[in-house]
């Protein structure tokens, strides 16, 4: 790293406002070091780590293990061991994790904080090492600390999947966000058209390709590149200060040219969230924001994290709640997505959930797909040697 | 008692002004000479004394250093550090003296505390200064009695770690500090802004979805310590602000000095060499409190130390157990180790790559603290002075190991660095404290 500054005039004065014009020169400071992680390539810690073609191998081996003749998916990973660590409480993602290994043959285990010797105090490290030695070859980790996998990882050198880490990530939220964006793209005019999934319902294809009819076309695009979502505006809205959802989304979807705007009031939005990297802009007026978005994600207010910060409610909702109006005034063709859990009234109202631009029951159909994907990815990849 | 003559050596003493080839002579635990290169003899010894005769040819022989903050954890904590193991790796890293801060188990809050520190039982390798609590149980309300912890053997009181947040008692311990001539050291920290933060706050904290410190928690309380030490108008009253990492609070510190205030501060080699970014993956060896802070605030810390406006180099050395580390990033403790760190770094960095000269590098580590401290006699060779010195080799290149560590704990970001500059030997009054092989 490279930086300039002046250079006083010289030792023990405070002379802070020389004349003469000091000389700059160069100062060299020491570098950043790269990071280890993650050291198992089957791990997926963070959406960062993917490159695009790993992106699209596990859109691609979604689609095709979802259409997959569920005694044939039965044998891909039968009797492999996958374990699930939860230390929050979950419904979607355990579940869908849970479904994906087990359709895949997987046997596994859940481990929750609050039946478990982590009630007693043991650390996550040695709950990783007991794991591992219990046979697990792959951990799916949620957890309330930002970076807990990362330290699982290291312990365990297993390939860890983060299944939501504190405010951190979520990156098979991500990913499969973005299958369901895809669903619905449509690459001629640029735009998502909600109605789109009636026809490209996964069950349906997989009876359409039974009877013969071309494969493919549930998911035209498995292939992303970076400029895949060019022209798509994606707006997250609500609670980003707590999301590991729009932590995760930030980083993956402008990196296939989709620009992510970010709304909600400072106190869930701090101005810093658009220095997270580029394609992130914020827009506080939540109409002028719809009015540009081509899909739409609600967040849930995160009450188990607000530490203690206040937010009047009612002024939120007045701002803030997608309600029906809102969606047919400002934008009538956006579709609709929510990672849940959501509380109807709140950020969205019944209406709107329940309503035909809505993707939100989709979008838990798409994490199934997606997390058999994961969880192929790290049981089939093969372990580099330690990098330590 | 052995006498020791370092001969050939090149003698760089800041605060004497010699920066010349010389031989020294210690005995009785002071220095005794000063001569010309090759022209210490060993016959100005009485007979029959023991003389020890280090060769000290293309060495740097300076006055040992000085560290005004560590964590010796000791009473209380003896499994991360004691007196013993935390006073060897001040000895390896070239430090003669260390300031103890008090917050031990119990508080350091009392003079039996503080005597009790200074036991021979402890088996300090090099002097210890215990810093003493400012209130009672560093709970920030009532003052201790500062003259009988001065006559105890404190050198300053403080209540690191758990700053003083209330003006009057503030205003008090300055006031009552002034009266028995110590300092009061404040670690600035509004804990109201850094309530759960484990990172500076900044888009590096968001990236990572941690908590953050803003930098205002430092700079307000120093800007109000510092009106609390104007409104005083006592020409006694002294605050020195711990371990300053923002270049906010340091132009507050430059401000007050202008204004002939007597107010002063000490920076960390982390402070000036890393950034919120060397916390990479949750490494929890880069959480400390203060955080590192921002490329622009560290470079205000090595522009600072360059235009002399910060006056001492600390190492905040806060030893914590391997167990204590490897758990998730909020729950870590803050700190790491600095003292056989601090040297080689300064040299490589502030010496060698921004050519800060060797006088002043040095005099940051040893005469500026020993002033700052009021430590008498420590911080020079100048003869009388105590015969606390460091030997080294400043072109030697080393890579430091943070397993080789003579203290109990490897809590160091440091690892794997390159280091400027070996200790040979360091000597604390008149005895080898330290010898490399």
């Amino acid at each position: 790293m490279l930086r300039f500054w002046t250079l006083e005039a010289g030792p023990w004065t405070l002379n802070m406002n020389a004349a003469v014009a000091p000389a700059r020169r160069p100062i060299q400071t020491p570098p950043i070091p790269d990071s280890p992680f993650p050291y198992h390539p089957g791990s997926l810690l963070s959406v960062d780590d993917l490159a695009l073609d790993e992106v699209s191998r596990i859109l691609e081996r979604a689609t095709a293990l979802d259409r997959e003749d569920p005694l044939q998916r039965a044998r891909i990973l039968a009797k492999r061991r996958v374990a699930l660590l939860f230390y929050e409480s979950s419904t979607r993602t355990r579940t869908s994790f849970e479904l994906a290994a087990k359709s895949l043959g997987a046997d596994t285990t859940l481990i929750s904080s609050l039946s478990s010797s982590i009630e007693k105090g043991e650390s996550l490290k040695d709950t990783g090492l007991t794991i591992k030695a219990l046979g697990a070859e792959t951990i799916i980790l949620r957890h309330n600390s930002s970076g807990a996998p990362w330290l699982l990882e290291e312990a365990t050198r297993l390939p860890i999947l983060n299944a939501g880490d504190g405010m951190h990530e979520h990156p098979t939220q991500a990913l499969l966000d973005l299958r369901t964006i895809l669903a619905h793209f449509d690459p001629q005019s640029r735009s998502c058209h909600p109605e789109l999934s009636k026809n490209r319902h996964p069950e349906r294809s997989r009876s359409a390709a039974q009877n013969g009819e071309v494969e493919g076309s549930a998911f035209p695009i498995v292939h992303v590149t970076a400029d895949t979502l060019a022209g798509v505006t994606v707006t997250i809205v609500g609670d980003i200060q707590h999301s590991r959802v729009a932590r995760s989304n930030m980083r993956l979807l402008p990196r296939l040219g989709g620009r992510v705007v970010l709304c909600g009031p400072p106190q869930l939005l701090p101005e810093i969230a658009t220095q997270t990297g580029p394609g992130v802009s914020i827009e506080r007026d939540f109409e002028a924001a719809l009015r540009q978005s081509t899909v739409v994600m609600m967040l849930r207010i995160q009450a188990e994290r607000l530490a203690g910060l206040q937010l009047d409610l009612d002024e939120y909702q007045a701002g803030y709640q997608l309600t029906g109006e809102r969606l047919r005034e400002f934008a009538p063709r956006a579709l609709v997505l929510h990672p849940g859990p959501i509380i109807r009234g709140l950020e969205l109202t019944a209406g709107v959930a329940d309503g035909p631009q809505s993707a939100i029951v989709e979008q838990v159909r798409h994490g199934v797909a997606i997390r058999m994907a994961v969880v192929e990815r790290a049981l089939g990849a093969i372990p580099q040697k330690d990098r330590l | 008692m052995t006498a020791i003559l370092i001969r050939n050596g090149h003698l760089v003493d800041p605060a004497a002004g010699v920066d010349a080839k010389k031989d020294i002579l210690l005995k009785n635990g002071r220095v005794a000479e000063i001569a010309g290169p090759g022209k210490g003899k060993q016959a100005n010894g009485a007979q029959g004394e023991e003389w020890t005769v280090l060769d000290a040819s293309g060495l740097i022989v300076a006055p040992g250093l000085v560290d005004m903050h560590v964590h010796l954890r000791e009473p209380g904590q003896s499994y991360k550090e004691t007196i013993a193991t935390g006073t060897a790796a001040a000895a390896a890293g070239g430090f003669t003296a260390v300031a103890a801060m008090p917050n031990t188990n119990p508080v350091n809050d009392s003079p039996e505390t503080t005597r009790w520190m200074q036991t021979p039982e402890r088996g300090a390798a090099v002097r210890v200064f215990p810093i003493a609590a400012a209130t009672r149980g560093s709970k920030g309300e009532a003052l201790n009695d500062y003259a009988a912890l001065k006559a105890a053997g404190a050198v300053a009181v403080t209540d690191d770690g758990l700053p003083i947040l209330k003006d009057n008692v503030m205003r008090e311990a300055l006031a009552a500090a002034a009266r028995a001539g110590l300092s009061v050291i404040q670690h600035a920290e509004d804990t109201r802004l850094t309530n759960g933060g484990c990172m500076n706050l900044g888009p590096t904290s968001f990236k990572l979805g941690l908590r953050g410190m803003p930098p205002e928690a430092e700079s307000s309380l120093v800007e109000r310590d510092i009106r609390l030490v104007a409104d005083l108008r006592d020409s006694r009253a002294h605050l020195h602000v711990a371990h300053i990492s923002t270049a906010a609070a340091l132009a507050a510190v430059r401000q007050a000095r202008r204004n002939g205030l007597r107010v002063t501060c000490e920076v960390t080699p982390h402070h000036f060499l890393l950034t919120e970014e060397h916390v990479g993956k949750y490494n929890t060896h880069a959480k400390m409190n203060p955080p590192l802070r921002s490329a622009a605030d560290r470079d205000a810390m090595i522009e600072g130390i360059l235009d002399g406006v910060v006056d001492a180099i600390a190492t905040d050395h806060a030893p914590h157990a391997a167990h204590e580390k490897q758990v998730e990033f909020e729950r870590a403790p803050n700190g790491m180790t600095g003292l056989e760190t601090a040297l080689g770094l300064c040299l490589r960095w502030l010496h060698q790559e921004w050519k800060l000269p060797l006088g002043r590098v040095l005099s940051l580590l040893s005469a500026q603290p020993a002033a700052l401290l009021n430590l008498k006699g420590r911080g020079t060779l100048a003869v009388g002075s105590f015969a606390d010195v460091v030997v080294f080799d400043p072109k030697a290149e080393w890579v430091f190991r943070a397993r080789d560590s003579k203290s109990k704990s490897r809590n160091t970001p440091f690892d794997g660095w390159t280091m400027q500059g070996k200790v040979r030997w360091t000597i604390s009054e008149g005895r080898i404290a330290y010898a490399s092989e």
